[in-house]
């Protein structure tokens, strides 16, 4: 290879309804290394409207997600895994570059995060058996009640993070079979996109998860109001925390807050409780 | 070609369309022939480059706010399928007439677009809603293929006039047009043109999608309004591509061409396909840079459609309220 080889630099776009589109404002902002002028990436700066296409994108796809099985669900999780494993060193690149981190560090991350991606996997069909009930009543009928998605729920991943706290935060609301729209770290947006570009060979259906970057306070008040927002995991969000739970009261979004926890509550804090009468011996 | 023509005489149309047809120097079917074969051809990559530049344009929230409650107020709401109850066609009509419910700010729709057999009930139930002024229209003459005889065309034609139909929906025969028997198509028109008396505004679909080319568009835009349409239609809906900006552009083209020459204002009708707000404020965009603001009135301009009006209205509540409406908030139907 020669030495006079010009570089070919990748360009990082928004994740969409299972394509990559640049921001449709044309908007792109500057990412640096951790305390240093060192130029990293220049990432898609969404607008208000790319959210508005993500959430429709999430709303069309609810359905698909829904009503695959939860072992199925499960499999395209782990699936997610198998991909980052084998990603495994762009992820711990880019981590070092976005957060000045050494390389030890950075490798423990990328391993936590597949991990978590495998522990959320094997969840999904257990947690309607943990949760769920068949309830005794005073009558001839069966009363079930089950867990079940809510819909779509709006994501804010964790801002001092690069990976972990990105899976962290959406990889619950999958898990329990929602469909997502994640605002990324504004500082550490990369790996995000890097992770997209993972999730769309892990056959994961396009629309079910779809990654923004850009400046949260653009965003979080348009993803925190809109109506076809189901509910909302601010985990991630330390800012305009109160702001965000008063946007979310006009359609009773369900708001989520777990720190960085890893929990199965997390997955069924993001789910119904439905209950189903039926006839004995119908 | 002559032997194939229907026997319908071509003076039995109103009496200006006769003397139009004189005005254009057709008398007989080489003459027709001769007048549309020398219609100016359309410059397909002109016309087509044209509507995208148009469909460019931004919207600034003021205009779109108003250009919001001018779409709505022209959407024919239009339910046409094999499956249409009466119980649809009855929401239908109050959707019609009360497009939110909960905003008695929002216009009522231009008009109720059913098939005939649903124009009694549709329009015994926006009397009794009050909705005197919505008219019906119905989709007659064999819709959507045309394929039936004249007798039968013209029945279904008196038929929905006389359930209450006050605009008629007709489809021209394109297999007829497309073999080059215009005179056959212009006195087809000419006859349910008669039907409809001064008792319906007549609406001919050309079916763009079977056209073909541009060149056939625009002849078949002139050989309806000289036979007598009181609008021009695109589509039925159940043929794509249906109402492209191209194709409403050349129509638009046509109208404002025909009311330059004879004074008489010709409506246009794009239907199937628009869905969206955004689709339906590219539309008024063509109408007010290619026909005029003359045309930006529901008398002149509608547009054939059902899940728009979801669309618009959504967009309204956004406008209104300042974030993203759900379509949870607006009736399915």
């Amino acid at each position: 290879m020669s030495k006079d080889r010009i570089d070919v630099k990748k360009t990082y776009k928004l994740f969409i309804n299972g394509a990559f589109p640049r921001s449709e404002s044309g908007r792109s902002y500057p990412i640096y290394r951790k305390g240093s002028k060192v130029l990293l990436a220049q990432p898609a700066q969404a607008s208000r409207k790319d959210l508005r296409d993500a959430v429709r994108a999430a709303r069309e796809a609810r359905l698909k997600w829904q009503s695959a099985t939860a072992y199925n669900r499960s499999q395209i999780l782990y699936r997610i895994a198998e991909m980052m494993e084998g990603r495994r060193l762009q992820f711990v690149e880019e981590i070092m570059a976005q957060a000045s981190l050494t390389k030890s560090v950075a490798e423990k991350e990328v391993s936590e995060a597949i991990d978590l991606w495998v522990w959320y996997a094997g969840w999904c069909d257990k947690v309607g058996q943990i949760s769920g009930a068949n309830n005794p009543i005073n009558g001839p009928f069966y009363n079930f009640t089950s867990p079940e998605p809510i819909g779509v729920v709006g994501v804010f991943a964790e801002s001092d993070s690069s990976l972990l706290g990105l899976v962290r935060a959406m990889a619950p609301a999958l898990a329990g079979g929602n469909t997502v729209v994640v605002l990324a770290s504004e500082r550490y947006p990369l790996s995000a996109i890097t992770l997209s570009e993972v999730i769309a060979t892990s056959d994961v259906p396009a629309g079910v998860i779809n990654i923004l970057t850009g400046i949260r306070n653009e965003l979080t008040p348009w993803l925190a109001s809109h109506m076809e927002v189901d509910g909302l995991d601010i985990s991630g969000e330390k800012s305009r925390r109160v702001e965000i739970r008063t946007l979310a009261t006009e359609n009773l979004k369900r708001v989520a807050d777990f720190g960085s926890s890893t929990s199965p509550n997390r997955i069924l804090a993001l789910m119904d409780q439905k209950t189903i009468w039926h006839p004995i011996g119908i | 070609m002559a032997k194939v023509l229907r026997k319908v005489e071509m003076n039995q149309g109103r009496t200006s369309s006769s003397d139009l047809a004189t005005d254009f120097g057709i008398s007989d079917d080489r003459s027709l022939e001769l007048f549309l074969k020398t219609l100016p051809g359309v410059d397909q990559v002109g016309v087509e480059a044209r509507a995208a530049e148009l469909a460019t344009r931004s919207i600034k929230k003021e205009s779109k706010s108003w250009a919001i409650d001018m779409a709505i107020s022209m959407v024919d709401l239009t339910t046409l399928e094999g499956a249409d109850t009466e119980g649809k066609v009855r929401s239908l009509c109050n959707k019609a007439h009360r497009p939110d419910p909960t905003d008695l700010g929002v216009p009522h729709v231009g008009a109720v677009c059913v098939y005939n057999d649903m124009v009694g009930i549709a329009r015994s139930h926006l009397d009794a809603i009050g909705a005197k002024e919505i008219p019906v229209a119905a989709v007659s003459t064999a819709f959507p293929s045309g394929r039936a005889s004249m007798e039968v065309k013209l029945r279904d034609t008196r038929d929905a006039i006389e359930a209450g139909a006050s605009e008629i929906d007709m489809v021209i025969d394109r297999g007829a047009f497309l073999s080059g028997y215009y005179k056959s198509v212009f006195d087809e028109i000419v006859a349910i043109k008669k039907e409809c008396g001064g008792r319906a505004h007549l609406k001919v679909i050309l079916e763009t999608g079977e056209l073909v080319t541009y060149d056939n568009v625009r002849r078949a835009s002139y050989l309806a309004m000289i036979a007598g349409a009181d609008f021009i239609k695109t589509s039925t809906g159940k043929v794509t591509p249906a109402a492209t900006a191209p194709v409403v552009l050349i129509m638009l083209q046509a109208v404002r061409d025909f009311f330059d020459r004879t004074g008489i204002q010709i409506g246009v009708k794009p239907a199937g396909g628009i869905r969206t707000s955004k689709d339906a404020i590219k539309q008024l965009v063509l109408v007010n840079e290619i026909a005029g603001p003359e045309w930006l009135n529901p008398r002149y301009f509608r547009i054939g459609a059902s899940a728009l009006l979801n669309d618009l209205l959504m967009q309204r509540m956004k406008m209104r309220d300042g974030y993203y409406a759900s379509s949870n908030y607006v009736s399915v139907e």
